[in-house]
C-alpha cells in the first residue's frame, strides 16, 4: 500500500508494518559513535545588531557535514532567536508525531530581565545551542528539509516566504482534528506516560523553588558575612598583639564571601535553566500525547462509523485505514523518541546533579584552604 | 535563680561539694570588687541569653542556656582560683567550703560601706585634671573593645540565623528527591540515597551552632571583662581626683593661715570684704583662727602623703594585674580564634563529604 496523507505528501516513515524496522533503525543509531556522527551543529558568537526598527542578538550557526543531503561540507550562518523559533514551529508541523526539543522562553518581561545583559544572552546561547544538537542527534528530525535550509539559507527570509505561500495553497503541515472526538480507551502505556510526566513536571516545579530558596538565603548569609569580616578588621586595629591572628580572620571571611558568590552564580547560570528547559520538555510531550489521543480517537470514531454503515463491503475504507496507520506511525515514534528522551535526560540530570555537588565541594575547599 | 553545684579548687581543702545560688555567685563577685579594687576582677556569665540568634531559646531555663552559664560560672571560679591574690581570699575561700552563713558573713566584713558611690565616681571622671595617661588610655581601648565585641556577637547572630536556614532548606531536597525516585526506574535508587545525604547535610547544622556558642561564649567573656578594666580605671580616677581635692584644700588652707598671719589680703574673700566693712576682729579671734588653720594643715599634710602613697601603690599593683590580664587575654583569645577556625574547617569538611556522598548517589544514576 502506497501511504500517503490526504494531500499527496508522503509520509515520513516507510510504512507502519515496518514500525518495528523504524525502532530497529533507531536503535542502530543509538549504539552510533561519536565518531561516526556525520553532522556537528554549533552556536556561538552572539552579536548586537542596532537597526532604526529594532535592536537584536544574533548567533552565528556554524554546520559541519558529510552527508549528501548537504552540498557543502561546511556552512556558518548568523540565525536570531526568531529564526530558531520558526525552525520549533516549522518541525512541529511536519513532524507531528514527534517530540521536538524545548527553546528557552520566548518573551521577557522587560525592566525585570535585562535581555542584552551578557548573563542572559549567554544563557540563552547555551540554550540554542542545546536545542540544535538535539535535533542533530535525532535520526529522523535532523534530516528534515527545514532544518536543512536552517543550517544553510544565505537568506533565510525569502525562504520563510516562500514556505508562507506555499501553505495557504497546498497546506503543507498536516492538521490534525483537534476536539469532537472522545477518545474510547488509552493504551495503558500512554497512559502511564501521562502520569509520569505529570508528576515529573511537578516535582521539578517544587526543585526549582527549592533552588531558587537555597539561592535567595545564600545570598542573604553573603550580606552578613560582608558585614561580619570587617569587624574582625576593625577589632584587629584596636590591638597589638592579636591583630595579624583577627585580620587573618576577617581576609578569610572575605574570601568565604567570594566562593559563596561564584557558588551561586553557578546555581543561577548552569543548574536552574536545565531544570527550566525539562520542565518545557515535559509541557511540549504533554501536548504530543494530547495530539496522539486525538489522532486515536478519530480513527475510532471512523470505525465505529463504518461499523454502523453495515456495508456490504468488508474492506475498511482508505481514509480510515489512513487513521489508523497515523495512529500507530505516532505511537512508535513516540516510544521511540520516549526512551532516547529517557535516555538523554538521565545522562543530563546525572551531569546536572554531579555538577552541582561538585560546586558545592569547590566552595568548602575554597573556604578549608582560607 | 536557680541552684549551682561548686566544687572546691586547688586549696588542700578535702574535695566538696556544696550548692550555691546565681545571687551568690554575684555577692562573690562585687565583695571581690571592693575589697581588690586594683586587680582586673572576672567577669560572671549573663544571666539573661543576649545575642541570641532565633533558633536558640532567650528563655534562661532552657537546659542549653543553663548548662552554658553553668560552664560559665564554673570559668568564674577557675579564673578566681588562679588569680595570685585572689585565690588566697578567706571569703572566696568559704564561698567553696562553708555550706550555711557564708552569706552573714559576707556582710559582716561590712565592705559595702568601702564601696564607691557611683555618682562620686562619675563627679571624679569629669572633675579629675591629671590622671595617669596610662589610665585614659585604658578606659579608652576598654570602652573599643567592648563596642567591637558586641557588633561582632551581634552579627554573628545574624550569620548564624542566615547560615541555618540555608541548611534547612536543603532537608527540602530530600523530600523532594525521595518522591521523584518513585516514579524513575534507572534513577531512582540514586536519587533516593542522595535524598538521604540532603537530609544528613540539613541535620548537621544543629551541631555545628552549638558547637559556635562556645565561641561566642569566650568573646562574651571578655567583653565582660572590659567593664571590669573600666572600674579599675574608675577608681584610678577616684583616687586621684581625691588627691587634687585634698592639695587643693590644703593649698587653700595654707594660703588663708598665711594671710591671717600677714594681715594681707591676697585674693578676694567674702570674710575679707566683711572684715573690712564690719570691723577687724580681735587678735585673739584671729590668733584662734590661725592655730586651728595650722592644725588643719598638718592633719592635711599627712593625709596628702598617705593618699599620695597610697595613690601611687595603687597606680603600681593595678598596672601589675592589668598585664598579667593583657597577657591573659592575648593567649585566650589566640587560642579562641583558633579553635573558631578548627570549628569551621571540620564544618566544611563535613559538606565536602556530604556533597562527594551525593555526587557519587547521582554518578550512578
Amino acid at each position: 500500500q502506497d501511504l500517503s496523507l490526504p494531500n499527496g505528501t508522503p509520509v515520513d516513515t516507510s510504512s507502519p508494518a515496518s514500525s518495528s524496522s523504524l525502532l530497529n533503525r533507531l536503535q542502530l543509531d543509538d549504539d552510533l559513535d561519536v565518531e561516526t556522527r556525520d553532522l556537528f551543529v554549533t552556536v556561538d558568537d552572539p552579536k548586537k545588531h542596532v537597526c532604526t526598527m529594532e535592536t537584536y542578538i544574533t548567533y552565528r550557526v556554524t554546520t559541519k557535514t558529510t552527508r549528501a543531503e548537504f552540498d557543502l561540507p561546511e556552512y556558518s550562518v548568523r540565525r536570531r532567536y526568531q529564526d530558531f523559533d520558526w525552525l520549533r514551529n516549522k518541525l512541529e508541523e511536519s513532524q507531528p508525531t514527534h517530540l521536538i526539543p524545548p527553546l528557552p522562553e520566548k518573551f521577557v518581561v522587560k525592566g525585570v530581565v535585562d535581555r542584552f545583559s551578557e548573563e542572559f544572552v549567554e544563557t540563552r546561547r547555551k540554550a540554542l545551542d542545546k536545542f540544535l544538537k538535539r535535533i542533530t542527534d535525532h535520526p529522523v528530525l535532523s534530516f528534515n528539509e527545514h532544518f536543512n535550509v536552517f543550517l544553510t539559507a544565505k537568506d533565510l527570509n525569502a525562504y520563510k516566504k516562500q514556505g508562507m505561500a506555499l501553505l495557504s495553497k497546498v497546506g503543507e503541515s498536516v492538521k490534525y482534528v483537534t476536539g469532537g472526538y472522545k477518545l474510547r480507551s488509552r493504551p495503558l502505556e500512554f497512559a502511564a506516560i501521562g502520569d509520569y510526566l505529570d508528576t515529573f513536571s511537578l516535582k521539578l516545579g517544587t526543585i526549582d523553588r527549592i533552588a531558587q530558596r537555597i539561592i535567595k538565603e545564600q545570598l542573604e548569609y553573603l550580606v552578613e558575612l560582608r558585614e561580619y569580616g570587617p569587624v574582625y578588621s576593625t577589632w584587629g586595629g584596636l590591638e597589638v598583639e592579636l591583630s595579624e591572628p583577627l585580620e587573618g580572620v576577617s581576609a578569610c571571611i572575605g574570601n568565604c564571601c567570594t566562593a559563596l558568590e561564584e557558588l551561586s552564580e553557578d546555581m543561577t547560570e548552569e543548574f536552574l535553566p536545565v531544570l527550566r528547559e525539562y520542565i518545557l520538555y515535559a509541557e511540549s510531550m504533554k501536548n504530543v500525547l494530547k495530539k496522539r489521543d486525538q489522532v486515536q480517537a478519530e480513527y475510532e470514531a471512523k470505525l465505529e462509523a463504518v461499523a454502523l454503515k453495515k456495508e456490504d463491503r468488508p474492506k475498511v475504507p482508505t481514509d480510515v485505514e489512513k487513521c489508523q496507520d497515523r495512529v500507530e506511525c505516532f505511537n512508535a515514534d513516540l516510544k521511540a523518541d520516549m526512551e532516547r528522551w529517557q535516555n538523554n535526560k538521565r545522562q543530563d540530570f546525572r551531569h546536572l546533579l554531579m555538577g552541582m555537588a561538585d560546586k558545592n565541594i569547590q566552595y568548602y575547599e575554597k573556604v578549608c584552604v582560607t | 535563680s536557680r541552684a549551682v553545684e561548686s566544687q572546691s579548687e586547688g586549696q588542700c581543702a578535702p574535695v566538696d561539694s556544696l550548692w550555691r545560688r546565681y545571687s551568690e555567685f554575684e555577692l562573690l563577685r562585687n565583695y571581690l570588687s571592693v575589697t581588690y579594687p586594683h586587680i582586673v576582677v572576672p567577669p560572671l556569665p549573663e544571666k539573661r541569653a543576649d545575642f541570641v540568634w532565633h533558633k536558640l531559646s532567650a528563655d534562661n531555663m532552657d537546659p542549653d542556656f543553663v548548662e552554658r552559664r553553668r560552664i560559665g560560672l564554673e570559668n568564674f571560679l577557675l579564673r578566681v582560683a588562679s588569680h595570685p591574690v585572689l585565690c588566697q581570699d578567706k571569703i572566696f575561700y568559704s564561698f567553696l567550703t562553708q555550706e550555711g552563713g557564708w552569706k552573714e558573713m559576707v556582710n559582716e566584713t561590712g565592705f559595702q560601706l568601702k564601696a564607691d558611690s557611683r555618682l562620686k565616681a562619675l563627679n571624679a571622671t569629669f572633675r579629675v585634671k591629671n590622671p595617669d595617661k596610662r589610665f585614659t588610655e585604658l578606659k579608652h581601648y576598654s570602652d573599643e573593645l567592648q563596642s567591637v565585641i558586641s557588633h561582632l556577637l551581634r552579627v554573628r547572630a545574624r550569620v548564624a540565623d542566615r547560615l541555618y536556614g540555608v541548611y534547612k532548606v536543603h532537608g527540602n531536597y530530600g523530600r523532594v528527591f525521595s518522591e521523584w525516585s518513585a516514579i524513575e526506574k534507572e534513577m531512582g535508587d540514586g536519587l533516593q540515597s542522595a535524598g538521604h545525604h540532603m537530609d544528613v547535610y540539613a541535620a548537621s547544622i544543629d551541631d555545628i551552632l552549638e558547637e559556635e556558642e562556645h565561641y561566642a561564649d569566650q568573646l562574651k567573656e571578655y567583653l565582660f571583662y572590659a567593664e571590669a578594666l573600666r572600674a579599675v580605671c574608675r577608681k584610678h580616677e577616684l583616687m586621684q581626683y581625691d588627691l587634687e581635692m585634698a592639695a587643693q584644700d590644703l593649698t587653700s588652707k595654707k594660703q588663708q593661715c598665711e594671710e591671717l598671719a600677714t594681715g594681707t589680703v591676697r585674693t578676694f574673700s567674702l570674710k575679707g570684704m566683711t572684715s573690712k566693712l564690719f570691723g577687724q576682729e580681735t587678735p585673739e579671734q584671729r590668733e584662734a583662727k590661725i592655730k586651728i588653720l595650722e592644725e588643719q594643715i598638718q592633719e592635711g599634710e599627712e593625709q596628702l602623703k598617705s593618699k599620695n602613697l597610697e595613690g601611687r601603690d595603687f597606680v603600681k599593683s593595678a598596672w601589675a594585674d592589668i598585664e598579667r590580664f593583657k597577657e591573659q587575654k592575648n593567649h585566650d583569645l589566640k587560642e579562641a580564634l583558633i579553635s573558631y577556625a578548627v570549628m569551621q574547617i571540620s564544618m566544611c569538611k563535613k559538606g565536602i563529604q556530604v556533597w562527594t556522598n551525593a555526587k557519587e548517589c547521582f554518578s550512578k544514576m
